[in-house]
């Protein structure tokens, strides 16, 4: 199969690329800088239409990963990245004949902010998504699942959720959660009690891949992707630093208070910050996210994509420990 | 028929608006009546259910009567004229004016054939006119909190009596809406918000509430009120309904109370009831169940696929049996002991002979005091003579003792007491008074040698003593005690201990008592000359039932944890008994207290062979010091619960043979008995063929003829555990393994959904509860059914932080390591919250809740 994987210089997107490539598929990256992978390699921007119409020449089905992940920024960007993103990832599949697609979505598109326990996937709705990412996200997803059968050849989309993916060589979480604990500022929001799921990296690859090949038969649908084995936030923040060997948080911080703070946080940083360049080190979001229960019924998705994580919670920690130890 | 052009009622919780329609029916004046029914439309294939609801509620309260109809059947749920949705324009109407309307409306509705009533309230009195007035196509009645009759010398309840002043019934029915809003308050916990507002929202502006007022002031109180003929008629026309019949009951209701179920099961002694002791006026709103249990109810009985009866047939039996040792042993050997009490060192025996006198006696004493068979008499008397001689009276004039365990307290009593419905109390002082407080019914009977209270005394001059000598002089003049026939009747009604929810009444046949007694006996009893010394209250009956004789040693039988090691050595010593009974509680006690006793005393125990202990599960440790204590002895720990005792048997060395497994090893099924499991579904649900494979883990089943005859006014619960024919379902869950032993994994409503299946409790806690930084453990689930996740709540040996419950990374680890399941969280407290009469049983239900609240990142609240 040839397949194109948008967003490949990311922990996740390299990661599908190197395992479709590993099993024999023809693999094309979207991405803006090079990313270093030794594959068939297209520079430029999601928001290019022209960059992501050659990109999508020819070939059988796209990954869709290419996004602003940050927790703050300009709307504007947001949408651009976002939404003007998956819009042209569509038109190009329309344009080239494209089957399957796989849109790599987040669990937080369906979160009104209050505790999921157990949830099912929900559908995206960027009225009551948290924040402009959410908000994206979730329109972006509305827009590839009502493309689902369009087209002469009809297209096979499958969104994909990934709940908090982690692993060697995370930037965007465990990075973050390491420096804090090595610096003695890493305070634990109300009792850190709150469940959370989480993903080991390989499993979301797998996940996605496992999507891919079975679009033809479970188009149309959202899948939430995690490891199903929810961990109190407070013990997995502590097993990422232990991994590092960096002491466990101990302080703790009434959950409403960092709620508000991280709201005043987002606000000011918001004002001061208009480029939208760097992260503020709390925002409303993160601190909903991290004081609540957010897991998932996986039920569905691991019918649905006959597939399994293989990497085990304690497992992904050992590796990252190896990886920290290197 | 149906007026076009009206609005049908929608955007009410669980309220289809397809049901909602409106007709126009001519009343007897001949005017047009606008009406507003619920009706499913559907073409009675089977029949119709037709719904009456009570003041100051409409049909809404019937909407999941509706919702669940079975196939094949109408429900039409009416509202009656001035009411609900019907017109507000008609005059006040008298109970004659709406059994005439229900039946004009009726026949507009084309209701014929086959029907069954559903009434609430003062919906009972007019469903039950129309009923009479359409016997021919009546098949069932389905009765919720109402009445048909109001003695004139009973003073009906204060509220209604206050809302019929006809100055306040303006301002409390009319002018303001306290009356609609106070029906919905009654409910406990409260009702939701939206269904309050849907109950209340026909009845919004005063204008609307007349027929409320209207309502309260037809209620027939007084002689000559203008309905009280209309009421009688009612009333006595139901004494002759010999149709099936189903009471649902709220038992905290303060307008209909006891007394009105009472006078309804006199009037249908053949009604099915179900009883929900925490439910109120609003029963279907406070229980939604209800509706199943109806229409379950309705299939059963009432179907044309021929009514199913899960009644176990009543057999022959010698009623004389149970008490025929005592007589024997009179006979033969009078002056052998027969109960031999200690307190303060005074030790009191009671021979065979002055046992069998005192209960002759009393037996006539109570016999012309009025106790008749078939009447109920709650026994609430100190174990020991007294006890033995009131039960044993009791049965020999064909009476049902009704024993509710002191265990479950005053308030716990006093709730199981007004559900059994006893006609007579023999009490101690003390209990009768606490009683007379918690209107509790029955003639009371005081027991005791002490002197009751001047007011007790005054109100209830008949004391044991008296109606003893007052038997005695009938004695003499020859007055026989009336001969019971064969006929197995209920002989006796045991409460549950309430350790796992509310207290349930457990009603025995003679057949099935006497099947008890002689397991028991054949288990644990061997040689008639080997006395017992019984610390629990049951077998200080059983000892004499078996001609034995029982000591009872000097403790507070209210708490089992009084029972000192030379108290147990002492009684022991006082009938040279060797067979022992008594529970955990007592145990753990009794080995505390063990450095105290004497070289005698020491020796005394080491005479003993039998000891039992039973009620809560029996840790291993404590069985070994026990055994230090009574080297002698076959330490056995048998299962069973009040529903059917002896399940199965294990003593101390079969327990150590077992070794670790998934659950607590209780045995061997005992003689008589079949266990079978009924297997889990992917949800936690037993609902499996039931089967003996070893291995399976299901609901445990036993099949045993000393089972139960059933649950006392608790049809639904009496339905769900007979369901399979012979058999009782337990509530428990466990696995039967190679050789036959059962192993019991905890209660069937504790069973963990996970996604990858059911999984018990009490396998993960044993393993938990080896780590040596864990003194105990609690395995709950959170989340959703069929996808929760596992959580192990422990108290570990060290201190913890009450606000900060996460367990600590070692602890949380270790135990992971041992759990063998995949575990979410591990969450650390001081203490588990447990049950009071056996300091326990874990709460699990509790932590579940707590645990739940605080893994959704809410604020830690204390456990227990």
């Amino acid at each position: 199969m040839k397949v194109l994987v948008t967003g490949a210089s990311g922990m996740l997107g390299g990661g599908v690329a190197r395992a479709l490539a590993a099993r024999g598929d023809e693999v094309t990256v979207l991405q803006r800088r090079p990313a270093g992978l030794g594959f068939r390699e297209v520079l430029g921007d999601v928001a290019d239409e022209s960059a992501v119409r050659e990109a999508a020449a020819g070939q059988d089905a796209v990954v869709h990963l290419a996004a602003k992940v940050n927790v703050v920024g300009l709307e504007a960007d947001y949408v651009r990245a976002n939404v003007v993103g998956t819009r042209n990832v569509l038109a190009a599949c329309s344009t080239h004949g494209v089957q399957r697609l796989v849109q790599v979505s987040s669990p937080s598109v369906a979160h009104a902010g209050s505790s999921l326990v157990g949830a099912p996937a929900g559908p995206a709705d960027p009225a009551t998504a948290r924040g402009p990412y959410a908000r994206t996200k979730a329109q972006s997803e509305l827009e590839a699942l009502a493309a689902d059968g369009a087209g002469e050849v009809p297209l096979a989309v499958v969104a994909v959720r990934p709940h908090v993916v982690w692993g060697p060589g995370d930037t965007q979480l465990v990075e973050r959660i390491v420096e804090r604990g090595r610096a003695g500022r890493l305070p634990l929001l109300g009792t850190g009690a709150a469940l959370i799921d989480t993903t080991y990296v390989d499993n979301a690859v797998d996940a996605l891949v496992a999507a891919l090949d079975r679009a033809l038969e479970v188009h149309g649908e959202a899948f939430v992707v995690s490891n199903g084995e929810p961990r109190p936030v407070g013990e997995i923040f502590g097993d990422f630093c232990a991994a590092a060997g960096v002491p466990r948080p101990r302080r703790h911080v009434p959950a409403g208070l960092a709620v508000a703070a991280g709201d005043v946080v987002e606000r000011v940083w918001a004002l001061r910050h208009r480029d939208g360049v760097g992260q503020p080190p709390l925002t409303r979001f993160l601190a909903e996210q991290l004081s609540t229960a957010h897991w998932f019924d996986q039920r569905r998705t691991r019918e649905a994509l006959r597939w399994i994580p293989e990497v085990s919670i304690a497992e992904g920690l050992e590796r990252l420990a190896a990886h920290y130890r290197r | 028929m149906t007026t076009p052009g009206e609005q049908p009622v929608e955007g009410l919780p669980g309220l289809d608006p397809r049901w909602s329609r409106f007709l126009t029916v001519p009343d007897a004046s001949g005017e047009a009546r606008r009406w507003h029914v619920l009706d499913n439309g559907v073409e009675p294939t089977e029949g119709t259910l037709l719904c009456v609801h009570g003041n100051p509620t409409w049909s809404y309260l019937w909407r999941r009567f509706l919702s669940e109809a079975a196939p094949g059947w109408r429900v039409v749920a009416v509202d009656q004229l001035g009411m609900g949705w019907s017109t507000r324009r008609a005059p006040a109407r008298r109970l004659d004016d709406r059994v005439d309307d229900l039946g004009r409306l009726t026949e507009a509705l084309g209701i014929t054939g086959r029907t069954v009533l559903a009434a609430h309230d003062w919906g009972g009195l007019v469903g039950l006119g129309w009923v009479l007035e359409h016997r021919e196509q009546v098949a069932g009645v389905v009765l919720t909190n109402t009445a048909v009759f109001q003695p004139l010398d009973q003073p009906f309840s204060a509220l209604i009596r206050l809302a019929r002043n006809p100055a306040l019934r303006q301002l409390v029915c009319v002018q303001t809406p306290t009356f609609v809003r106070g029906a919905a308050a009654l409910s406990r916990p409260p009702l939701d918000r939206e269904v309050r507002r849907a109950l209340a929202g026909p009845y919004a502006d005063p204008s609307e509430r007349a027929a409320i007022g209207d309502f309260v002031a037809d209620v027939p109180l007084e002689r000559d009120h203008p309905s009280r003929a209309a009421m009688e008629r009612v009333a006595e026309g139901v004494r002759g309904l010999d149709v099936p019949a189903l009471v649902l009951w709220g038992g905290r209701d303060p307008v209909f109370t006891d007394l009105h179920l009472h006078d309804l099961l006199d009037r249908l002694p053949h009604a099915d009831v179900h009883r929900y002791g925490r439910a109120s006026h609003l029963v279907t709103e406070d229980v939604p169940e209800t509706a199943t249990t109806a229409w379950r109810w309705i299939g059963e009985k009432v179907s044309t696929d021929g009514p199913e009866t899960f009644e176990r047939p009543a057999q022959q039996v010698d009623r004389t049996a149970i008490w025929a040792p005592i007589t024997a042993r009179a006979t033969e050997s009078g002056s052998a002991p027969a109960v031999v009490e200690l307190h303060d060192g005074v030790v009191s025996t009671t021979s065979f002979a002055e046992l069998e006198q005192g209960i002759t006696d009393l037996a006539l004493g109570l016999s012309d005091f009025g106790v008749r068979r078939g009447d109920r008499v709650a026994v609430l008397v100190t174990p020991g003579v007294g006890l033995t001689t009131a039960v044993f009276a009791c049965w020999r004039v064909g009476a049902v003792v009704v024993v509710a365990d002191a265990g479950l307290g005053v308030r716990g009593m006093a709730h199981a007491l007004r559900s059994a419905r006893p006609d007579h109390v023999i009490g101690i002082p003390k209990a009768v008074a606490a009683l007379d407080a918690l209107r509790v019914p029955g003639r009371r009977v005081v027991a005791g040698h002490l002197p009751a209270p001047l007011g007790l005394a005054l109100r209830h001059p008949a004391t044991v003593a008296s109606l003893t000598a007052r038997g005695a002089v009938l004695r003499e003049h020859g007055t026989q005690l009336p001969s019971l026939g064969d006929t197995d009747e209920d002989v006796a009604v045991f409460f549950t201990s309430g350790a796992t929810g509310p207290a349930k009444g457990v009603v025995y046949r003679a057949a099935q008592l006497q099947g008890q007694v002689a397991r028991l006996a054949g288990l644990y009893a061997g040689d008639r000359d080997d006395a017992w010394v019984a610390a629990f209250p049951l077998f200080s009956l059983y000892g004499p039932a078996m001609g034995t004789a029982a000591a009872v040693p000097d403790m507070d039988p209210t708490r089992a944890g009084t029972l000192t090691a030379a108290a147990l050595a002492d009684a022991a010593a006082a009938v040279d008994g060797r067979v022992v009974f008594a529970s955990p509680a007592a145990l753990r006690n009794v080995v505390a207290t063990a450095a105290a006793l004497t070289d005698g005393q020491r020796a005394s125990l080491a005479r003993v062979r039998v000891l039992m202990s039973a009620g809560a599960p029996v840790p291993v440790g404590l069985l070994r010091r026990v055994q230090e204590l009574v080297p002698n002895a076959d330490l056995h720990t048998p299962y069973g619960m009040t529903e059917v005792l002896p399940v199965a048997d294990i003593t101390l060395p079969g327990i150590e043979a077992a070794g670790q497994g998934d659950g607590v090893c209780v045995g061997c099924p005992v003689p008589g008995v079949t266990i079978r499991l009924a297997p889990l579904d992917a949800l936690g649900r037993a609902t499996g063929e039931l089967t003996t494979t070893a291995g399976v883990t299901g609901e445990i089943l036993v099949e045993a003829d000393h089972r139960k005859q059933r649950y006392d006014r608790l049809w639904a619960t009496e339905r769900a555990s007979s369901r399979d024919a012979g058999h009782h379902r337990t509530g428990d869950v466990g696995h039967l393994d190679d050789e036959g032993r059962l192993w019991v994994e905890g209660r069937l409503v504790h069973v963990l959904s996970t996604a990858d299946g059911p999984l018990t409790p009490v396998g993960v806690e044993q393993r938990v509860e080896t780590l040596p930084e864990v003194v105990s453990a609690a395995v709950v689930g959170v989340g959703p059914a069929g996808t929760q996740q596992v959580v192990v709540v422990v108290v570990p040996a060290a201190a913890v932080s009450v606000r900060r419950p996460l367990a600590a990374g070692e602890l949380a680890a270790a135990v992971r390591g041992v759990a063998g399941v995949e575990v979410a969280a591990v969450l650390a407290v001081p203490r588990l919250p447990v049950d009071i009469r056996h300091n326990s049983k874990i709460d699990r239900a509790a932590v579940s809740a707590w645990a739940s609240q605080v893994l959704s990142g809410q604020r830690a609240g204390r456990l227990a």
